[in-house]
């Protein structure tokens, strides 16, 4: 609404600006590009890029915390590294976690969505109600929960009936985890399909309806093929930070890895290696490996989406 | 041109608005699984209001039979509380500005200017899309140390200040504004600058607020950061203080709570009044990553 009226001003004079202005943009953009993005490139090399070089320098080193007398060591980091069985085991709880999470919460989130989406009263309440817990702090979060799920005191065996070692046994610890992160994190993925789903054009559904579709099939075809897009976007994002878990672990196991290590993430494994051992140079050689980690993962969703594109022409 | 399909539809919708069979079950779903959402959040405020005996009675039980300011009382007369308070309110809103300043600058250089690299600059700026402090934690922590900037503000605010998600969101705002509504101010003779401030800022209100909003949300609730960066209870931040020093002499869990409350609530009653503006916010956030 707003571009309309400027436009009708520009319109007579429309060639002279092209012209004219083509030449000003490049010679002020020439002049001031760079110092626009000045700012952030200073901050972003200081705390981001200086200290991924930094990590894979440290990486061929036995430095400790203190940073001194760092010794060269080649590749012995990251052949320890890989022959670690605490790492892998540290790995693969990562990994069971982000396996457990991000079916239950993409499922979840659409589930939430079409219900707040569907019932015509009092939309703001369920909104309110479903996106509050992702408003709290992650170590709040997991204290409430580390209460609730406490054997004895805690409220949630005692609302079910149950009798269940949540916090202190080693196959119900990690589950734990899993529905305080449900909880906790839905809301989030939530919104997401909740704006995806007010997007999709009213008028698909009054033609589906008027070509005698009923609800099942205007669902079937109109909204899941509408919310791809979606919820591609949610897996990925869900992916990344799953796989990123550390907060509410150790918050809810009182700062320890679990019943018999059980709920040790990989970034825990790497802070305990650099902030309890010391050892600086190792713990930069985990940091790295789980740096192609993730970029592994990034980059085959950046190949995902494109080949579905080109598919899709 | 839609005017007809529109007006066909709010007719349609008004008879919808009684209670429907199909919109009772709804309804009273939603209430339930609403339930389900609170309680929790509830539970904890009640337990802030027991006795630290009756909180950890077993069997438990929602309701206090003894209601009590006790440990609300506790919490503000040992604890630094308000020091915590104070620490994170600061924090979140110097980042926030921060965030803000550069992420805009950076996103409308990178969109609408031409300068040498530019293309590789960008494409760097992508890969720390993948860099968080749980990816780097201790290469980051010793960068920090080594510019003595540990137990600091600094220390805490400043790696907190890149954000690459922040400057392609603003990247691709400030992509889709037409280019003739600069250009025609280029031919007043108006530079850069002026351009940028009184034509770029203003159109994009609606997305800075979104990006203000979620900068404010992720570093107020940040702990992973502070938990490395501090080790000083003078200058934690809520999350950081509660799950640090509150569980470390024992957990009293009605404090804890209370505790948790303070650091939880003031976010959902500036989203309770907010609400349209966080849910746009959130949500324009998350879907500029597609």
């Amino acid at each position: 609404m707003t571009t309309t009226s400027p436009e009708t001003v520009v319109v007579p004079a429309r060639a002279r600006a092209a012209a004219a202005g083509a030449t000003v943009r490049r010679k002020q953009g020439f002049q001031h590009g760079g110092w626009f993005v000045a700012p952030f490139l200073a901050v972003f090399a200081l705390f981001v890029i200086w200290p991924l070089l930094r990590g894979l320098y440290l990486s061929f080193t036995d430095a400790n915390i203190s940073g001194e007398g760092a010794g060269f060591v080649g590749l012995d980091n990251y052949r320890e590294a890989l022959k670690d069985s605490a790492m892998w085991d540290a790995l693969g709880h990562s990994a069971y976690f982000t396996v457990l999470v991000v079916p239950c919460i993409t499922v979840l989130a659409f589930l939430l969505a079409m219900l707040a989406h569907h019932i015509e009263r009092a939309k703001w309440l369920w909104r309110l109600c479903f996106f509050a817990p992702f408003l709290l702090p992650s170590t709040v979060a997991a204290n409430m929960w580390q209460w609730l799920f406490t054997q004895g005191i805690g409220l949630f065996n005692q609302t079910l009936g149950l009798d269940t070692p949540w916090l202190t046994d080693k196959s119900y610890a990690m589950p734990a985890i899993v529905i305080q992160t449900l909880w906790w994190t839905v809301g989030f993925s939530f919104l997401l399909y909740l704006a995806a789903l007010q997007g999709i054009p009213g008028h698909l559904y009054e033609a589906a309806k008027l070509d005698g579709a009923n609800a099942w099939h205007r669902m079937i075809h109109i909204t899941l093929p509408m919310l791809r897009n979606i919820t591609g976007l949610v897996v990925a994002l869900q992916i990344l930070a799953s796989l990123q878990l550390f907060d509410q672990a150790v918050v809810m196991m009182d700062f320890s890895p679990g019943p018999e290590l059980s709920t040790r993430s990989f970034v825990q494994y790497t802070l305990e290696q650099g902030f309890t051992s010391y050892r600086v140079g190792y713990a930069s050689a985990m940091s790295i490996i789980f740096f192609v980690i993730i970029a592994v993962v990034a980059l085959a969703r950046m190949w995902l989406l494109r080949t579905r594109e080109e598919g899709a022409r | 041109m839609s005017s007809t399909p529109m007006s066909t539809t709010r007719t349609r919708l008004r008879p919808r608005r009684s209670w429907t069979p199909g919109q009772i079950v709804l309804t009273l779903l939603g209430a339930a699984v609403s339930a389900v959402f609170v309680a929790p959040i509830a539970a904890a405020l009640l337990t802030s209001l027991k006795s630290e005996a009756e909180a950890a009675e077993i069997p438990p039980h929602w309701v206090p039979e003894v209601w009590t300011g006790q440990a609300w009382k506790a919490l503000f007369d040992t604890g630094n509380i308000t020091n915590w308070f104070v620490n994170s309110l600061v924090v979140s809103v110097c980042v926030t500005v921060v965030v803000l300043t550069v992420s805009a600058l950076a996103g409308y250089g990178f969109a609408r200017t031409e300068f040498k690299g530019k293309s590789v600059l960008m494409a760097v700026v992508m890969a720390g899309l993948m860099i968080s402090p749980a990816v780097l934690g201790v290469p980051l922590f010793t960068t920090v140390q080594q510019m003595g900037m540990v137990d600091t503000y600094w220390g805490m605010i400043l790696p907190q200040c890149a954000p690459a998600a922040m400057v392609f969101i603003l990247y691709k705002f400030f992509q889709g504004i037409p280019r003739e509504m600069e250009e025609a101010a280029f031919i007043d003779g108006a530079g850069r600058w002026r351009v940028f401030f009184t034509i770029i800022l203003p159109l994009s209100r609606p997305s800075l607020a979104a990006v203000g909003i979620f900068t404010f949300i992720s570093s107020w609730n940040n702990f992973l950061w502070p938990y490395m960066v501090t080790n000083n209870p003078d200058l934690m931040t809520m999350p950081n203080g509660i799950a640090t020093v509150m569980n470390s002499y024992g957990i009293q869990w009605a404090q804890l709570m209370a505790g948790g409350l303070m650091a939880g609530l003031p976010l959902i009653i500036v989203f309770v009044f907010f609400q349209r503006q966080i849910v746009a916010g959130v949500a324009h956030t998350g879907l500029a990553g597609q």
